[in-house]
C-alpha cells in the first residue's frame, strides 16, 4: 500500500501518481492522509485502484471516476463523484450539495446525509444514501437509481426522465412531473440488489417508488411537429 | 465568489486567542476572495453611556490626536482612542447620534466604518494575508468575529466595496453571492433615508437590514423579510453585539458549513477554513439548511433556528 500525506505533498502530486497507474499499474492500494478539505482529491482516476482518504474532502472529490474504488473516511464537499463513469465512491460521513451530479455509471454510497441537489442530472449512476437528501435532489435525472433511506427535501425528482427513485422516509414535496408509483416485483428486486451492493441493511418493502409522470413538454409526441 | 468565516467563542478562556484562531480561517478563504478582505471583531466593550466608533481616513498619517482633542473640548467629555493602520477606534462618552454628528461636522472626509458598544470593523483592499498582517489580527482579543474575503462581481474593488458592511449599532453583514434586484431596491431604500457609499449589491442587503431594524423589526424579523424582498443568491453572516447569525437563501447555491464544539461555534464557506480550529476532528459539523435563520448569542448558548 502506498501512503500520501497531503500536508507533505500536493493534490496535484497525488492525482498525477494516481493517473500514472492508468498507464502502468504498479500499486493497487492507496491511502491519503490529512486531506483537510482540499478540493479535487483523487479526480479523474482510470484504473482499478482502492483509494482510502482518511478525513474530510473539499469539492469534486473522486470526480470523473472510472473503475477505481474510493472511500472518504469523513465528510465530502460539493460535487463528490460528479460525472463518475464507473467504480465505487463511498462517503462515510455527510456529502455536501450536488453529490453524484451528472454521473454516468458506478455506485455512490453516502453513509450520512446528502445536501441539496443530490444526483442532479444523473445519467446512469446508482446512488444510495443512508441518511436524508436535500432539496431538488435528482433534478432532471435521466437514468440510474437514487435510493434514500431517510427523508427527501423539497422538489424531489423535478423534471425527471428515467431515473428510478426509492425513498423510505418522508418526501417533503415532489418536483414538477414527479409522482409516486407502484412498487412492483421488479422494483423490489432492483432495490434489493442496490441495497446489497451498497452494503445497507434495510427492508426494500419499506420503500416507496417515485418516477416521471412523463407529462412535460419533452414527452409529448405532438411537439415533434415543432421541428 | 467570495469567502465568509465566523467564530464565536463559548469558552471565555479562549478570548485572548480569538485573533490567532481566526487569522488562518480568513487566510484559508483567499482562493475564494483574493481582492479585498475585512473583519468585524467584538469585545472590549464600552459602557452603555459611551460609544465606540471605528473611523478611517485614506491618509495613514491623519492627525487622530487633534481629532480626539477637538472631541474632548467640543463634546466636553472623555475620549479614548487608538490607531491601527488607516483606522482609529474612538471611545467617546456620549451617544451615538452626538458622536456621529460631531464626526460628520468636523471631519467630513472620515468614513465611519462601525458604531456600537463592542464592534470594530477593519477592512482593506488586498490579499487576506496582508490585511491580517496590516491590522495585526493574530494579536486581537474578543468574544466573536466574522470576516470576508472578496472576489468582486457587482462593483469595483475598493475599500468601500469590501465587507463587512455596518447595518446599525453593533451590527454588520458579510455576504457571499450576488443580488439581482439591488439597483431598484437601492432606490427604494434611498427614499427611506438610507445612505449608500457604493454601487455594491451587498451594501444594499446591509442597507435593507438597517432599514428594517430602524422600523422596529427584530433581527429575526428583518432576516425573514429579506428572504422575500432580496432577489438573488446569498449566504449571509450577521455579526451582533452578543454573537452571530447565519442565513442562506432558499435555493442555497452558495456554500456554508458550520462546526460546533464545547468551546466554539464556527462557520465558513468551506470546510478548509475550519481545519486549524482546535478539536475540529470531533466537532459537530453540518450545513445550514436553506431559508433558515441560525443564531448563536451569549445567554442563549444553543443554536436557535
Amino acid at each position: 500500500m502506498k501512503t500520501i500525506n497531503l500536508t507533505e505533498q500536493t493534490v496535484r502530486d497525488l492525482n498525477q501518481a494516481l493517473h500514472d497507474q492508468a498507464i502502468e499499474c504498479t500499486e493497487r492500494e492507496w491511502e491519503v492522509l490529512e486531506p483537510k478539505g482540499q478540493h479535487n482529491i483523487a479526480c479523474g482516476l482510470d484504473q482499478n485502484l482502492s483509494v482510502d482518504i482518511k478525513g474530510p474532502t473539499g469539492y469534486y472529490c473522486a470526480g470523473m471516476n472510472k473503475k477505481a474504488h474510493v472511500t472518504i473516511h469523513g465528510n465530502a464537499g460539493q460535487g463528490v463523484a460528479e460525472n463518475m463513469m464507473s467504480g465505487t465512491v463511498r462517503v462515510k460521513g455527510d456529502a455536501s450539495q450536488a453529490a453524484g451530479a451528472t454521473a454516468h455509471g458506478g455506485l455512490l454510497v453516502i453513509e450520512g446525509n446528502a445536501a441539496a441537489r443530490c444526483g442532479i442530472s444523473m445519467k446512469g449512476v446508482d446512488i444510495v444514501v443512508k441518511g436524508n437528501v436535500g432539496h431538488m435532489s435528482c433534478f432532471m435525472g435521466q437514468a440510474g437509481s437514487l435510493v434514500v433511506c431517510g427523508d427527501a427535501g423539497d422538489a424531489l425528482g423535478d423534471s425527471l426522465y428515467e431515473t428510478h427513485i426509492y425513498v423510505k422516509g418522508e418526501v417533503k414535496s415532489l418536483g414538477a412531473d414527479c409522482i409516486q408509483k407502484e412498487m412492483r416485483e421488479e422494483h423490489i428486486e432492483e432495490l434489493t440488489e442496490l441495497l446489497n451492493r451498497a452494503g445497507v441493511d434495510e427492508d426494500p418493502v419499506a420503500f416507496k417508488r417515485y418516477g416521471s409522470a412523463r407529462q412535460l413538454y419533452n414527452f409529448k409526441v405532438d411537439n415533434t411537429s415543432a421541428y | 465568489m467570495c469567502g465568509i468565516v465566523g467564530l464565536y467563542l463559548k469558552n471565555k478562556a479562549l478570548e485572548s486567542q480569538l485573533g490567532a484562531l481566526f487569522e488562518p480561517m480568513l487566510i484559508a478563504m483567499t482562493d475564494r476572495g483574493p481582492d479585498s478582505a475585512g473583519f468585524a471583531i467584538y469585545g472590549d466593550e464600552v459602557a452603555d453611556d459611551s460609544i465606540k466608533l471605528t473611523l478611517r481616513h485614506a491618509d495613514e498619517n491623519y492627525d487622530w490626536a487633534a481629532l480626539a482633542e477637538k472631541a474632548q473640548i467640543e463634546l466636553n467629555t472623555g475620549v479614548e482612542w487608538f490607531k491601527n493602520s488607516k483606522v482609529a477606534v474612538f471611545k467617546i462618552q456620549t451617544s451615538a447620534a452626538i458622536a456621529e454628528a460631531f464626526v460628520a461636522r468636523v471631519a467630513p472626509d472620515l468614513l465611519i466604518l462601525s458604531a456600537g458598544q463592542s464592534i470594530e470593523i477593519l477592512k482593506e483592499v488586498g490579499l487576506p494575508v496582508n490585511i491580517a498582517e496590516t491590522f495585526n489580527l493574530k494579536g486581537m482579543k474578543g468574544s466573536h468575529i466574522i470576516g470576508h474575503t472578496r472576489m468582486a462581481t457587482e462593483s469595483a474593488v475598493t475599500m468601500e466595496g469590501s465587507h463587512p458592511f455596518s447595518t446599525g449599532m453593533d451590527l454588520c453583514l458579510v455576504h457571499n453571492g450576488s443580488l439581482s434586484n439591488h439597483n431598484r431596491l437601492r432606490e427604494e431604500l434611498k427614499r427611506e433615508g438610507i445612505v449608500f457609499e457604493t454601487e455594491n449589491d451587498s451594501e444594499v442587503a446591509a442597507g435593507y437590514l438597517t432599514w428594517r431594524l430602524q422600523q422596529g423589526d427584530s433581527l429575526n424579523e428583518a432576516l425573514t423579510s429579506s428572504l422575500k424582498d432580496l432577489d438573488g443568491f446569498f449566504t449571509f453572516t450577521i455579526g451582533t453585539r452578543d454573537g452571530f447569525a447565519v442565513m442562506r437563501d432558499p435555493i442555497a447555491c452558495k456554500p456554508a458549513v458550520m462546526a460546533e464544539t464545547d468551546d466554539y461555534v464556527a462557520m465558513a464557506s468551506e470546510y478548509q477554513a475550519l481545519t486549524t480550529l482546535p478539536g475540529i476532528e470531533n466537532a459537530r459539523i453540518w450545513e445550514p439548511e436553506p431559508a433558515t435563520i441560525y443564531v448563536w448569542e451569549r445567554n442563549s448558548q444553543e443554536g436557535a433556528k
